[in-house]
Order: C-alpha cells, then structure tokens, then sequence
C-alpha cells in the first residue's frame, strides 16, 4: 500500500510566482522512512501541505493510502496524514498539554474515554506521560515539539510528516526528536516522512530524495545520495559530517569511506594508519 | 515574563478553588443581585457575611484580597464624598446652598461604599481563584443555550482561550523586540507623553506582523488537525458538579433568599 501518492503533480502559488511544481511524481510506501532533503525555496514544504491537503495541486492526483485528497474525504486523508510543523510556538491551540493532545482528536468526534486512552497512548510514545497536566508555555522548544507530535499521533495517522521540526531547536531538542522519530518508527510501525535540512537527520532513513526548484533531482539509500557530493553541491547542500571528513582523508591520499558508520571509519582510519 | 499576564490567578489548593467554574460565575451574578436587592444594612450584612466566609476558605491572603480595592479606591470615595454632599435628609447637621451633611446622607454614603467594596472583592475572588482556562471553559458551557439561535459558542471559547494561549508568547515577543530597538539606538525611557507614545510605534508594527503571520501557521495546523469547526466535535474535558458545588449553591440560595426576606419585612431601615 502507498502511504502517500503523487501523480503527475502540478502546483503553483500563482501566477506571478517563480516556484513552480511540475509533473511530479513521488510515493511512499507504508512502513518506509523517507527523508527529504533540500535548500530553502526547494519545494519541501510545499510537498508536506500537498500530501495532507492544506494545498491543492493545480492539476494531477494526490492520495493517501488509496484515497484521493479531494472533495468529501479530504478530511479522512487529513486524519491519515499527520503534519508536525516548524515552530512549535505556532501550531498548539491550548495552555495545558492533555488540552491539546486532544485537540485534534476532538474535532473528528472521537468519544470522551477513547481520547483519553489517545491522549495516554500520544504522551507515552513521545516520553512524555508525567507532562500531562502541565502549561505548555513553561515547557522547552523539544519539549513543546514533542507534544505537538502527540497531537499529530492522537489523531491515530498512517503516516507522519515533519516539516523541518527541528529546525527551530537547540541540539539537544534536536536529538530528543530524532530520538522520537526512531521510537516511532521501530515500535509503532509508523511511516515517516523527514522533511529537513540537517544532512545528519537524513542518515537513519531508509531512502533520501533530494529537491531542488520543486523537482525531485536525486533518489536512493542515504549512502547513495552521500556519496554524490559534488551534486549535492550543486543543489546547496552540505555533506553530513562523517562524510566530509572522509572525503578530506580521501584527498589527502587515504583510502577510506563508503561508510555512513562512524564506528566503521573509525576502524578503517585505525587500519590506514597503521 | 512568562507568569505577568495569567490575570492574578492565586495558585494554591482549597475549596473555593475547587468550585465548578459555572457555580463560581453564577454565584457571582447571584451576588451583584442580592447586593442591590438589599436595601437595609442588615441585607449588606448577610452579603459581607458570606463573603468573608469566601474569602476565608479561598486561603487567598487577606491583604491581597483587599488590595483589590486599591484599584477602585478613587471611585468609592469620591461617590461617598458626593453622596455625603448632596444627600438630603432630616437630621442636618450643617447646610451651605444645596450642599448639606445630615445623618440620613453619611449613613447612604457608608452604605453605598460597602456595596461597592463587596461588588469589586467578590468579582477578584472568582479571577483570584479561577484560571482563566477554567473560566473559558465555564463561559462556553453557560452560554451553551445561546446555540439555539446559532449563536456561535465553541467559536467564541475558542478564540478566548487561544488568545490566552498567546498572553505569554506575544509578551515574550514585546521583550524580545524592545531589546532588538534599544540595540539599534531607540529609546524608550525619556521623552515627555507625546514622544513615548511615538516610541510605541517601532515596536507595535513588527509585533503586529508576527501576530498576524502566527495566526497564519496556526490556522494551517488547526487544519492539518482536522478543525472543522464545532461540528460533529467532541469535548474531552467536562465540568463535574461535586459536592463542593452543592454547597456552594446551597450557601448563594440561602444568602438570596435572606436578603428579600430581610427587604420584605424590614423596609426603612436605611
């Protein structure tokens, strides 16, 4: 089954715009991690509100799990696919967290004992049960990220889309939503879509697509997409870290890489210079 | 600066705390009428009575209950000094053109200043002992009948409570642009009126504009949230009447009911 479906996608926000999407043809399929990688203005965020219907194609399909986000069941494919934004100051609705946990839950008529059983479930998955009563303003931007991933997973979605959610954060609130992201996907099942700019987010999915002027110009395992660096420079982009310094080991005449494992290199480098 | 604007919320545990919000607002309304139902001293003495006994199973300091009265301290004496003034009655103490003091005067100016001072104390208890969470959250079910003539509720309670969410934001926001001026060279501090309002300006407009484009990713994350208004919504949080609540209902009826006893049987006194 298609998590999420593009076909023949074209998009536009108006006339005298220069962004323009066209013909595009993207999927996810269910269980997958997916990151997408890109610089600003590559067409990454308007591919998350796309595939949950906040934007409509100008011309072309976009589907969730079979169904078409148009008309009546837009709002089913809205509840299929979960999008947790950038900042996180922006997209809670109330003051207290189990408040807007169930925002979401509320407004597609889930019953009263079952949004609290959601509420639980939501706040468990993203480690924060004993946050339950608390002011969401007192909390820290990871923090605040993570609830609004609980409010995204009260929904009960098929897929989840973070568009650039750590952008806004410190490393440490970074780490605790990659952290999440990880859990979610290995425990739950869950399909994830990793809209982002940090190249070392990119490295725990299990396909990487690159964007560049609202095309999708490269696709393929991480290690694939990595390994290419000259047209990632092209399209903007910088080498995840362990990356760069292999590359710089290989010009200075070693002979390592391949590898996005620090452990891996570290063991190669050991075994070249001995 | 993130707890300067949750209204003067008194955060500690106790019964009035613990009072249904819509108990607490009826209560409220309940008690402005019984204090202009009462028109003798012995009506206000049942009102004062009930309200001390308020006050003290509030755990709300004393002190901070009466500084309430600060606020409107210039309005009450100026009416008693008016009512003192103008009130004519039998006993005259001393006359000069239409100003007169008489013992009929002083004795409606005590009394007015007691209504007055049990009207704004009450109304600070409810904000004193409420969150404003809560007293959205009672509003929007006491105005539940007004759905009846489409009135819209939910989206009422709605905006209430998300413009409380944004209080702390929007204010840490003023700090943080303030801060951005000062480093360009603005002043804020000196100036007579005319030119600290003018200050105002270079901090009003960014603020405004990231008002408006905050309204704008909130409105798109309430859609990704499948808002669709109070349509088919359910809510999780309900509103319990407890035994507190039976209480404090009990305690409202009896004081309304002692008041027009007391008016009824007793009329003239004042």
């Amino acid at each position: 089954m298609q998590a999420i479906a593009f076909e023949s996608v074209d998009f536009s926000y108006g006339e005298d715009s220069a962004f323009r999407i066209k013909n595009l043809n993207f999927t996810v399929e269910e269980g997958e991690f997916v990151a997408v990688l890109g610089h600003n203005g590559s067409g990454k965020s308007t591919l998350a509100r796309l595939a949950n219907g906040i934007l409509t194609p100008d011309g072309g399909k976009v589907s969730a799990f079979g169904i078409p986000a148009e008309g009546k069941n837009l709002y089913e494919v809205r509840k299929k696919v979960g999008v947790v934004f950038q900042n996180p100051d922006n997209q809670t609705v109330a003051s207290i967290v189990e408040d807007d946990v169930a925002f979401g839950a509320e407004n597609v008529g889930t019953p009263r004992e079952e949004i609290g059983k959601r509420i639980e479930f939501a706040l468990k998955a993203v480690g924060m049960e004993e946050y339950r009563h608390a002011t969401i303003a007192r909390l820290s931007g990871g923090q605040k990220q993570r609830i609004a991933i609980a409010g995204v997973l009260a929904l009960k979605p098929g897929v989840i889309i973070l568009d650039e959610s750590t952008a806004m954060l410190d490393p440490r609130g970074r780490r605790e939503i990659m952290e999440v992201v990880k859990r979610l996907k290995e425990e739950e099942g869950l399909t994830v879509v990793l809209i982002t700019h940090f190249m070392e987010e990119a490295l725990m999915a299990d396909r990487a697509v690159v964007m560049n002027r609202g095309e999708i110009v490269m696709q393929g395992t991480p290690q694939e997409i990595f390994s290419r660096s000259e047209d990632l420079i092209t399209y903007n982009l910088v080498l995840p870290r362990i990356r760069y310094i292999e590359q710089r080991l290989n010009e200075g005449g070693m002979s390592v890489g391949g590898t996005l494992d620090t452990q891996i290199l570290a063991e190669e480098i050991a075994r070249c210079v001995s | 600066m993130k707890d300067v604007a949750f209204g003067q919320y008194y955060p500690v545990e106790s019964f009035v705390h613990k009072l249904d919000p819509r108990l607490k607002l009826l209560f409220l309304i309940a008690y402005i009428v019984a204090i202009f139902v009462a028109t003798n001293f012995y009506g206000l003495a049942v009102c004062a009575f009930v309200l001390i006994l308020a006050v003290a199973f509030s755990r709300v300091p004393v002190l901070k209950v009466l500084r309430a009265i600060r606020g409107v301290l210039f309005l009450v004496l100026f009416t008693a000094v008016l009512n003192v003034l103008f009130h004519t009655g039998e006993t005259v103490y001393w006359q000069y053109g239409i100003l007169c003091i008489s013992k009929e005067g002083i004795l409606f100016s005590v009394f007015f200043v007691i209504r007055l001072v049990l009207l704004v104390v009450c109304s600070s208890l409810l904000t004193y002992t409420t969150t404003p969470v809560s007293l959205t959250d009672g509003i929007e079910s006491l105005l539940t009948p007004l759905k009846w003539i489409r009135f819209p509720v939910h989206e009422l309670a709605l905006i209430m409570s998300i413009a409380l969410r944004f209080i702390p934001i929007l204010s840490d926001e003023t700090g943080r642009i303030m801060n951005a001026q000062k480093a360009r060279g603005a002043d804020f501090e000196t100036g007579g009126l005319i030119k600290k309002i003018r200050a105002v300006v270079p901090i009003l407009i960014p603020l405004l504009l990231s008002a408006f484009r905050r309204a704008d990713e909130l409105g798109e994350a309430m859609d990704a949230r499948c808002y669709m208004g109070s349509k088919n919504r359910t809510k999780y949080k309900k509103l319990t009447f407890g035994w507190r609540d039976a209480i404090g209902f009990l305690l409202g009826a009896a004081m309304v009911t002692g008041v027009v006893l007391l008016r009824v049987y007793l009329t003239g006194v004042v």
